[in-house]
C-alpha cells in the first residue's frame, strides 16, 4: 500500500493534490464537488480587498450621487436593510464549506491596506479557515521604490498577518524577485509557514484592432511548470516551511515532477477548469499508479528526490540545464539522460 | 391683556424617547401603515414617499397592528389604485391609498362610490396644485377642493405632528361614522418638512381603533356566505330617496370626529378641535384658513395679539362634513370682520369654497353675534410663500372701512388689481430661533447632510428643529437650498428662512451668480467653500458681497471643502466636510459631542454600504477642522467684480424681462401682467441660460476627425453642432476657429466644422465614447476629448459667435439617410435640464432635426415633460426660419389621445384647405391648386417645394383680399383658406412619453390610438422605470430588476409592447437603441414618420435610475443589444405589399450573456447585494426568458 500522505504547513493531508484558488470554489456546491473529486485540501478563490472597497464605493456612488437632487426624485432606489458588499459572503462560504467537507479549507486573501490584510485574515480564521494563503501582488509602477522597499512591503504584510492569526500562513510568491531564494527565506523568517510557487499574475494584452488594453487570463499550460520546478528544486531543504507547487499541472506527470522537486503539495486550477472537477481524481489515480509502477512506497520517499541538493551534480544541474535547452533548441541531439 | 393660545399639551407631556425627527409623509404613513391591511398605490409627487415607505416596510416584513404584513400593491394609475381600494374596502378590508393632485382627481369616480356605499377608509393626500395653464408639483388645495363634493369627510392637518395624529383620528372616526375620509396636508410644505414629533405607540392606536368597529366593517364586507347585490341600476322612483338615506350618517359625523379627538387627547395630551381658535380673546379681526398656512397665521397672530392687537385666527380642521355650529362657536363673539383665505382658485365662482362655506355658516347660524363683514382671498397657490408680512397685510385690510373682497395676497396683480400690498421684510420670529440657509448642488450631498444635522439637533440638543429643502428645476447641476431652524419653542414658521444667522455657500461659483447674502441677518456667519485661502478669498468676492459683509458685520469662514473631500476619497461629496464646519462654527452642540454625533450619523447613513465609505467620511470629519479658517474682514470693499449677467444682452425682451428674473430667483416679483393668461411660453429659451455646470468639456481635434457626426448625434444636450460652409465664409473667423476640408467627394472648397457649446455642456462624455477615431500617437485620445474648461471659455465664446454667423445648411441638400447627414440639420431641442448623459434626449433631438419644422408634440408627464417644459427655460426651439416643434403637455394618462386630437385637427385643417382650394381653382389656377392638394410630401425636397407653394398661396390670397371687387363669399373663403394654409404642409404628429405612460397609466389610450389607423408617431422613451418620481417599477421594468415597489426584484417579465402593437398588423413598430445601432435608429425614425398610419418606436433609454455610470450609457446600449436583451426590430406594414416579411430583426444573434449587460447595472446587481440567494435564480430565469424571446423573434423574422 503506497503512503500518499503529506503534510502542508502542519496540516495532515491524505495526498498532495490540492485544489487551488479558482472560480470553482466560489460556491458551496463547487467546494463540495472539489472535495468529492478527491482534493486533499481546497484553497478558496481569493478575496480581494480592493474589489470589496471598490464595490462599496461604487454602491455609494450610484445610490448617493443622485440623492436629494430633485424635488420629485429624492432618490432612485429602494432602501435596503443590508447590502451584501463586504466580505460576508466569502466568510459565510468558509463557514459553510468547512462544515460541509472533511478536507481543510484554506482562505486566500489579496489585501490592499494593512488593516484589510489583518481584519480579513482574522475573519477568515474565525469563519473556519484552517490556513491562509496570502495572494500578495502589487505592481511597483512607482519608480522611486527600490527593490528593497518592495520586498519590505511583502515582509511587512506576512509579519502582520502571521502575528494576527493562529493558523499557518502561506505566501503565494512572485517569481520576479531579484533573489528568489533570499526573499523566500525572509518571508519564512517573517512568519510564513508555506510558500506557493508561483503566482500567475493578471497581465494585460492589447487588442490591436480596437487599440484597447484587454484584461484576460490564459489558463496555464504544462510547459509553464519549469520555472516553479526549478525553484522548488533549488529551495528544497533550505526552508523551514512547506512548499506548494502551482502552475501547469495538467496531468499526474506534472504533479509527480513537482513532488520530486520537493513540493509538499501540488495545486491545480487550469486543468480543472478545462476538464471539470472530476479531473482531480484522474490526476490522483495517475499519481498513485505511477508510484506503484515505479515502486515508490510513499510520497515522503519521493519528495525532493530530484531536488537541487539531491541531484548527482547540483551545480551542473542549474547551469547545464540551460545549456541543454539551448542545444535542444538549436537542433543538436539531446543529452543522454543520467 | 391675555392671549389665548391653546398650546397642545403634548409639548409638555411627550416623552423624549417617543420623539423622532421625520417629514410629514413619513409621519402620516407611519400610522396609516399600521392601521391598514391593503395599500393600493401609484406614485405621484409629493405623495410618493408615503407609498414608497409602505412598500419598503412591507418588503421588510413589518407588521401592522393586527400582526399582518399589509398588502402593498402598485397599480397602473390612480384610477386603478382607487378601484382596488374600493374593492378591498367593500370586501371588508381596512385599506388606504396615498395620492395627490391629478391622482386624486382620477380617484373621483370611485370616491363617489365608496362614500355612497358608506364604506370606511382614509385616503391620505399631500395636497398639490392642479394642472391648468401649467403644471406644478407644489402644494395648495386645488386638488382636495375638487373632491369636496364626493361625500368623503375631509380633515386638514397643518403640521407634521398633525399629519401623524390625524392619520389615526380619521381612521378611527371613519370606522365609527362609516364616512370615508380624505386626510390632507400641504404638499412639500408639510409633506416634506422635517421636524420633531411625538410618535404614537401601537397602544395608542389600539386604544383609538375600536376592534368591534373593525369587525363590523368586516362583517359588512361582500361575501358569498351572506350575499347581496351592490351597485344596482336605479330608476327615478327610488334613486333620490336612496341617495338621501345616507344623510343621517353625515349629520352624525362631526360629533364623532370631535369625540375621537377628545379620546385622542385623553391618551396623548394633544387636544384637537374641528375648528381651533388662536389669538386675542376679544378679537375683532379674524382670519379663517386651513393647512400649513394656519401655522404661520397663528405665529403672526400671537405676535400681534401680544402687542395688543385684537386679532385672531380660526384654523379649520374638519372641512367636510362642515359643522356650522361648531364653527360659529369657535369664533369670538367680538368678531367684526373676517377674512377667509383659500389656497385654491375657482374661476367664475362667487368665491372660493372655504369662503362660501364661511359665508353660508354665518348666514345659517342662529348665533346672536352680529353678522361680521366677510371677505375672501386667495393665497399660496402652488407653494407660493405665505409669510407673516402677508398675513399682517390681510389683517390690516380688515381694518379698512371697505376691505377688498376676492383679493389675492403674495403676488402683484396689476391686471385685475386683486392683490394686497404687503411688507416683505416683516418678521415675527423670535431671536431665540437659530436660522440657517445652505446653498449647494444636488450632487454634493448638502441636503443629505442637512437632513442628518437636523436629526442630530432635534434628537440630541433638546431643541425644536425644522428643515425644508428647495430644489431647482434641473436634473443636471441642480442647485439646492436648505432652510433650517432650531430653537427652544415649537416652530410654526411654515415659510422659508428670511433672515438667516448662518449661511453656508457650498459652491464657490454661486457668489458670482447670485446674492448669497440676500437673506443674511446682521451679524450672520457665512461659511464659504472656496478654492482660496483665508488670505486670498476676499479679493475674489464681488464688490456688492464685500460691502454687504462689511455693513452687516458678517463673519466669514472659508474652507476648501472640495479639496478635503477629494483628498479623503469622497470625490465631489463635500457634505461631511461642510457639515462638520457648520457644527464647529455654530456651536449648537459642544464640538466633541457634535463630532461624535456626525460620526454616528455617518455610520447610520453609510454603514450598510460598507466600512470603506464610513472610513473615508470619518477621515473627512477628522481632517476638516484644521482646514477651516476665519477670514479677517477689511474695513473697505476693494473688489471690482460684479455679478455675472443672468442672460445675454442679445436675449429677446421676454427672456430679459421675465425669464431672467425666474433664473435669478426673483420670479416672485413678477406681476400678473408678465404672463400670458392662457399659458404659452416662447420656444427656444434654454439657449439663453448659460448654466456652466461642467468643469470638463469636449474639444475637437479636426486633424484626425473623420466627420462621421457620431459625437453630435449622441449628445444629449445638443451641445455639439456641425456645419458645412464655403471657404470664403471663413473671412473674419477668429484665429483659432477650427475647420477642415469636408471629407466627401463633390464638395470642392467646402469646409467642415464642429462647434462645442461649452457653457451648455454637462460634461457627460458620451461624445467621446461615440467617437470611432483613435489618435495614432496616443491611443487614449480620440477626435473629441475632454479637457478642463477653465481657461478656454473666452476662446470658445469667440469661436461660437463666429460659428453662429455661418450660413445654416439647406435641408434640401442634406442626406437624411445617414447619421452624418442628419447632423447638418439644426437641432430644435437643445440645452435641456435633463441629467448629464441622459439616454432619452438624443432621440428627441434627432426627431427635431428630421421633422422639427413641421412637428407637433404631445408629451406625457414624466421626465420628458420636465426637461422639456420646466421653467425657467425650455429646450424646444425654432430654426433660423422661426419654425419648430409646437409642444404641449396635457396629462400623464391621456397623452396618446391628446396627440390623436392634434392629428385629427391637422387633418381637418388640411381637408378644409383642400376643399377651399378646389373651390377657388378658377381664381388660383388649376395646376397650382392641384399641386398644392396632390403633390407628394414624403421627401424633404418635396416638402420644401410645397412650402414654396404655400408661401406663394398666402401672398396671392393677401393680394386678392386687398383687391376690391371680390364678392363676400369669396373673401370669406380666402380668409378661411389663409387661416389653414400652413396646414397644407404635412404635419408630423409625435406622441412622446416614457414607459410609465405607455405601459401603465396611458396603456389603454396607446392601444386605442394605435388601433385608430391615423398618422401618428408614438415615441416611447423606455427607461423601464418611473424615473421622474424616483425609480418606481413600471410594467416595462425587466424581470429581476430592483426598483421601488419591486424591492425584491421584479418578479414578472417586461411587457412586450412591440409585439402587442405588431398584432394589429397595420402599425409600424420599431425597437431601437441609438448607442447600439445609430443607423437603425435613424432608419426607424424616418420610416415611422413616412408611414401614413400609426407608428410606434420604443427607444432604449439608459437612465440614472438604472444605477449605471452614465458615461457608460452607450456601452450599456450595445451590451443590451448584443446580449439579446434589447433586440432591434422593425415591423413595417408597407413591406408586406411587396410580398416580403414585414418583421425585420435588425440585431445579430446574441454574442453575450445577459449577465454581461446586467451586471453593470445596480438595478440588477442590487439583488445580489440584498438577496444573493435569490439573485442567481432570478438571473437564470431572465436568461431563459430572453432566449425564448429571441427564438420567437427569429421565427417571426424568417
Amino acid at each position: 500500500m503506497i503512503d500518499l500522505k503529506t503534510t502542508y504547513m502542519g496540516l495532515e493531508l491524505k495526498h498532495p493534490i490540492v485544489a487551488s484558488a479558482s472560480p470553482q470554489s466560489k460556491s458551496l456546491d463547487g467546494v463540495k464537488r472539489l472535495a468529492d473529486a478527491g482534493a486533499s485540501a481546497i484553497t478558496l478563490f481569493s478575496l480581494f480587498e480592493e474589489q470589496i472597497r471598490n464595490e462599496q464605493e461604487t454602491l455609494e456612488f450610484l445610490i448617493g450621487r443622485s440623492t436629494y437632487s430633485s424635488s420629485e426624485s429624492l432618490n432612485y432606489f429602494p432602501a435596503a436593510d443590508t447590502y451584501s458588499v463586504g466580505p460576508g459572503d466569502y466568510l459565510e462560504l468558509i463557514y459553510q464549506a468547512s462544515r460541509a467537507v472533511d478536507v481543510p479549507i484554506i482562505g486566500s486573501l489579496n489585501g490592499v491596506t494593512e488593516l484589510g490584510w489583518i481584519e480579513y485574515a482574522q475573519s477568515m480564521v474565525e469563519a473556519g479557515a484552517k490556513a491562509l494563503e496570502l495572494n500578495i501582488f502589487f505592481l511597483p509602477v512607482d519608480f522611486l521604490l527600490s527593490s528593497e522597499q518592495v520586498e519590505e512591503q511583502y515582509i511587512h504584510i506576512v509579519e502582520a498577518v502571521s502575528t494576527a492569526v493562529n493558523v499557518p500562513v502561506a505566501v503565494k510568491l512572485s517569481p520576479f524577485f531579484s533573489s528568489t531564494g533570499n526573499m523566500a527565506r525572509k518571508l519564512v523568517r517573517a512568519g510564513a509557514k508555506g510558500l506557493v510557487l508561483f503566482n500567475r499574475f493578471y497581465q494585460p494584452d492589447f487588442d490591436i484592432d480596437n487599440r484597447v488594453v484587454e484584461s484576460t487570463l490564459e489558463l496555464s499550460q504544462p510547459s509553464e511548470i519549469r520555472l516553479p520546478l526549478l525553484w522548488i528544486s533549488v529551495l528544497y531543504g533550505h526552508l523551514n516551511a512547506s512548499m506548494a507547487a502551482t502552475t501547469g499541472v495538467e496531468t499526474s506527470k506534472e504533479a509527480l515532477k513537482y513532488v520530486m522537486a520537493g513540493a509538499d503539495v501540488v495545486m491545480t486550477t487550469s486543468s480543472l477548469l478545462r476538464h471539470g472537477e472530476a479531473h482531480l481524481g484522474t490526476i490522483i489515480r495517475g499519481f498513485e499508479e505511477w508510484m506503484e509502477a515505479n515502486r515508490f512506497e510513499s510520497v515522503a520517499q519521493m519528495k525532493g528526490s530530484m531536488s537541487y541538493q539531491n541531484c548527482a551534480e547540483p551545480e551542473a544541474m542549474v547551469r547545464a540545464n540551460y545549456l541543454k535547452m539551448l542545444l535542444s533548441f538549436s537542433g543538436q541531439p539531446k543529452a543522454v539522460k543520467r | 391683556m391675555t392671549t389665548i393660545t391653546k398650546e397642545p399639551a403634548h409639548k409638555a407631556k411627550a416623552t423624549r424617547s417617543m420623539e423622532v425627527t421625520i417629514d410629514g409623509n413619513e409621519a402620516c404613513v407611519n400610522v396609516a401603515y399600521r392601521l391598514n391591511e391593503v395599500c393600493s398605490i401609484f406614485p405621484i409627487t409629493p405623495a410618493t414617499s408615503m407609498a414608497e415607505l409602505a412598500d419598503q416596510w412591507a418588503s421588510e416584513g413589518k407588521k401592522n397592528l393586527w400582526g399582518n404584513v399589509p398588502d402593498v400593491i402598485e397599480m397602473q394609475s390612480e384610477i386603478g389604485a382607487a378601484g382596488t381600494l374600493h374593492g378591498a374596502v367593500l370586501s371588508g378590508s381596512l385599506a388606504t391609498s396615498f395620492t395627490s393632485s391629478q391622482g386624486l382627481l382620477l380617484m373621483v369616480p370611485n370616491m363617489f362610490k365608496i362614500a355612497g356605499e358608506l364604506t370606511p377608509c382614509v385616503i391620505h393626500v399631500a395636497s398639490r396644485a392642479l394642472s391648468t395653464h401649467g403644471l406644478s408639483i407644489f402644494g395648495d388645495h386645488q386638488d382636495v377642493m375638487a373632491v369636496r363634493q364626493t361625500g368623503f369627510g375631509m380633515l386638514s392637518a397643518s403640521s407634521v405632528q398633525e399629519a401623524h395624529d390625524f392619520a389615526l383620528i380619521t381612521q378611527a372616526a371613519s370606522l365609527e361614522s362609516r364616512i370615508p375620509f380624505v386626510h390632507f396636508f400641504d404638499g412639500f410644505r408639510t409633506s416634506h418638512e422635517i421636524t420633531k414629533i411625538a410618535v404614537l405607540t401601537d397602544e395608542h392606536l389600539r386604544e383609538m381603533v375600536d376592534e368591534d368597529l373593525v369587525l363590523a366593517h368586516r362583517r359588512r364586507g361582500m361575501s358569498p356566505d351572506h350575499p347581496d347585490v351592490r351597485g344596482t341600476v336605479q330608476n327615478p322612483d327610488v334613486y333620490f330617496q336612496s341617495r338621501e338615506a345616507c344623510s343621517i350618517f353625515f349629520a352624525r359625523c362631526p360629533s364623532i370626529v370631535q369625540r375621537t379627538m377628545d379620546r385622542f387627547a385623553s391618551l396623548t395630551g394633544r387636544q384637537y378641535r374641528l375648528f381651533e381658535y388662536f389669538g386675542h380673546p376679544e378679537a375683532e379681526r379674524i382670519l379663517v384658513l386651513m393647512g400649513s398656512g394656519a401655522e404661520a397665521a397663528r405665529e403672526t397672530v400671537d405676535a400681534l395679539a401680544a402687542q395688543g392687537e385684537r386679532v385672531g385666527v380660526v384654523q379649520v380642521h374638519l372641512y367636510r362634513p362642515f359643522d356650522v355650529q361648531a364653527f360659529i362657536n369657535t369664533v369670538p363673539k367680538t368678531a367684526r370682520s373676517v377674512a377667509v383665505l383659500d389656497r385654491t382658485k375657482e374661476p367664475g365662482a362667487t368665491g372660493e369654497p372655504l369662503y362660501l362655506d364661511i359665508v353660508a355658516a354665518f348666514a345659517e347660524s342662529q348665533s346672536s353675534i352680529p353678522f361680521p363683514r366677510i371677505i375672501g382671498g386667495r393665497y399660496g397657490l402652488a407653494g407660493k410663500e405665505f409669510h407673516p408680512g402677508m398675513i399682517k397685510a390681510v389683517l390690516d385690510e380688515l381694518k379698512s372701512e371697505d376691505p377688498k373682497n376676492h383679493f389675492t395676497i403674495g403676488i402683484h396683480d396689476d391686471v385685475c388689481h386683486s392683490s394686497l400690498e404687503f411688507d416683505n421684510d416683516y418678521s415675527v420670529e423670535p431671536d431665540s430661533v437659530h436660522r440657517a440657509i445652505f446653498y449647494g448642488l444636488g450632487a454634493d450631498g448638502t441636503v443629505g447632510a442637512n437632513k442628518n444635522s437636523i436629526k442630530i439637533i432635534g434628537e440630541d440638543s433638546g431643541l425644536y428643529a425644522q428643515a425644508y429643502f428647495v430644489y431647482d428645476s434641473k436634473k443636471s447641476g441642480s442647485q439646492t437650498t436648505s432652510h433650517l431652524r432650531f430653537g427652544p419653542d415649537p416652530i410654526r414658521s411654515t415659510y422659508l428662512v428670511r433672515s438667516a444667522k448662518f449661511i453656508g455657500c457650498h459652491v464657490f461659483g454661486f457668489v458670482d451668480r447670485m446674492d448669497v447674502l440676500a437673506s443674511a441677518a446682521d451679524g450672520a456667519t457665512l461659511l464659504l467653500n472656496a478654492p482660496f485661502g483665508s488670505e486670498s478669498v476676499w479679493a475674489r468676492l464681488p464688490r456688492a458681497m464685500q460691502e454687504k459683509i462689511i455693513t452687516r458685520r458678517i463673519q466669514l469662514y472659508v474652507i476648501d471643502a472640495t479639496k478635503v473631500a477629494r483628498e479623503t476619497g469622497l470625490g465631489a461629496r463635500t457634505n461631511t466636510v461642510l457639515q462638520t464646519c457648520f457644527f464647529a462654527i455654530s456651536g449648537v452642540l459642544p464640538r466633541e459631542q457634535a463630532v461624535a454625533k456626525i460620526k454616528e450619523s455617518i455610520q447610520h447613513t453609510y454603514g450598510k454600504k460598507g466600512a470603506e465609505v464610513v472610513r473615508k467620511n470619518f477621515e473627512a470629519v477628522d481632517t476638516t477642522l484644521a482646514q477651516l479658517h476665519r477670514v479677517e474682514i477689511p474695513a473697505k470693499a476693494t473688489s471690482t467684480r460684479t455679478l455675472l449677467r443672468v442672460v445675454s444682452e442679445q436675449a429677446p425682451d421676454f427672456v430679459q424681462n421675465v425669464t431672467a428674473k425666474i433664473i435669478a430667483g426673483v420670479g416672485d416679483e413678477l406681476p400678473v401682467s408678465a404672463f400670458a393668461p392662457d399659458g404659452p411660453y416662447p420656444s427656444g429659451t434654454a439657449k439663453w441660460e448659460k448654466r456652466n455646470v461642467a468643469d470638463n468639456v469636449p474639444i475637437w481635434d479636426p486633424e484626425i476627425c473623420i466627420q462621421c457626426g457620431n459625437c453630435s448625434y449622441v449628445c444629449p444636450h445638443g451641445c455639439i453642432r456641425t456645419r458645412l460652409f464655403e471657404e470664403a465664409d471663413l473671412a473674419g473667423a477668429p484665429a483659432d476657429f477650427k475647420s477642415n476640408p469636408i471629407d466627401a467627394k463633390g464638395f470642392p472648397e467646402t469646409r467642415y466644422t464642429l462647434q462645442i457649446y461649452m457653457e451648455d455642456c454637462t460634461g457627460c462624455t458620451l461624445c467621446v465614447d461615440a467617437c470611432p477615431v483613435k489618435n495614432k500617437e496616443k491611443a487614449g485620445l480620440r477626435a473629441i476629448n475632454m479637457v478642463r474648461k477653465e481657461g478656454i471659455e473666452v476662446t470658445n465664446r469667440e469661436q461660437l459667435a463666429f460659428f453662429e454667423t455661418l450660413p445654416v445648411n439647406d435641408r434640401a441638400y442634406v442626406d437624411f439617410g445617414t447619421v452624418r447627414g442628419t447632423q447638418f440639420l439644426e437641432p430644435l431641442f437643445e440645452f435641456s435640464g435633463a441629467c448629464a448623459g441622459c439616454g432619452e434626449t438624443p432621440y428627441l433631438k434627432l426627431a427635431s432635426q428630421l421633422f422639427g419644422d413641421r412637428m407637433m408634440i404631445a408629451n406625457a408627464s414624466g421626465c420628458s415633460s420636465v426637461f422639456g417644459g420646466c421653467l425657467p427655460t425650455t429646450p424646444w426651439s425654432m430654426n433660423h426660419e422661426g419654425r419648430g416643434p409646437a409642444w404641449a403637455n396635457s396629462l400623464f394618462e391621456d397623452n396618446a389621445e391628446f396627440g390623436l386630437g392634434m392629428r385629427v385637427s391637422a387633418d381637418r385643417h388640411m381637408a378644409l384647405a383642400h376643399s377651399l382650394l378646389l373651390a377657388m381653382k378658377r381664381d388660383l389656377g388649376e395646376d397650382f391648386v392641384e399641386d398644392l392638394v396632390y403633390a407628394p410630401q414624403r421627401l424633404e425636397s418635396e416638402i420644401r417645394i410645397q412650402r414654396g407653394r404655400v408661401s406663394q398661396l398666402k401672398d396671392r390670397l393677401h393680394v386678392m383680399l386687398e383687391a376690391t371687387g371680390h364678392n363676400p363669399a369669396f373673401q370669406a373663403g380666402a380668409r378661411s383658406l389663409l387661416s389653414v394654409a400652413d396646414s397644407l404642409i404635412r404635419r408630423s404628429v409625435w406622441i412622446v412619453g416614457g414607459d410609465g405612460w405607455a405601459y401603465d397609466i396611458g396603456s389603454g389610450g396607446v392601444d386605442h390610438v394605435l388601433a385608430s389607423g391615423r398618422d401618428v408617431n408614438l415615441l416611447v422613451l423606455d427607461n423601464e422605470v418611473y424615473a421622474n418620481t424616483g425609480g418606481q417599477a413600471s410594467k416595462a421594468t425587466p424581470l429581476g430588476a430592483v426598483a421601488k415597489f419591486a424591492n425584491s426584484g421584479k418578479k414578472s417579465a417586461k411587457k412586450d409592447l412591440a409585439l402587442q402593437a405588431i398584432s394589429y398588423g397595420n402599425v409600424f413598430v420599431a425597437r431601437v437603441a441609438m448607442g447600439a445601432n445609430a443607423q437603425q435608429t435613424l432608419t426607424a425614425f424616418r420610416e415611422a414618420e413616412a408611414y401614413s398610419g400609426p407608428s410606434l418606436i420604443i427607444a432604449y433609454s439608459h437612465c440614472i435610475a438604472h444605477g449605471i455610470d452614465m458615461e457608460k450609457g452607450l456601452e450599456q446600449q450595445q451590451l443590451a443589444v448584443h446580449s439579446g436583451y434589447w433586440p432591434l426590430i422593425r415591423f413595417n406594414p408597407q413591406v408586406r405589399a411587396s410580398g416580403e416579411n414585414p418583421f425585420i430583426l435588425d440585431s445579430a444573434r446574441p454574442t453575450h450573456k445577459l449577465k454581461d449587460y446586467s451586471e453593470n447595472e445596480l438595478r440588477f446587481r442590487m439583488l445580489r447585494h440584498t438577496n444573493p440567494n435569490e439573485a442567481e435564480a432570478i438571473y437564470q430565469a431572465a436568461q431563459e426568458s430572453l432566449e425564448h424571446h429571441w427564438a420567437l423573434y427569429e421565427r417571426m423574422a424568417k
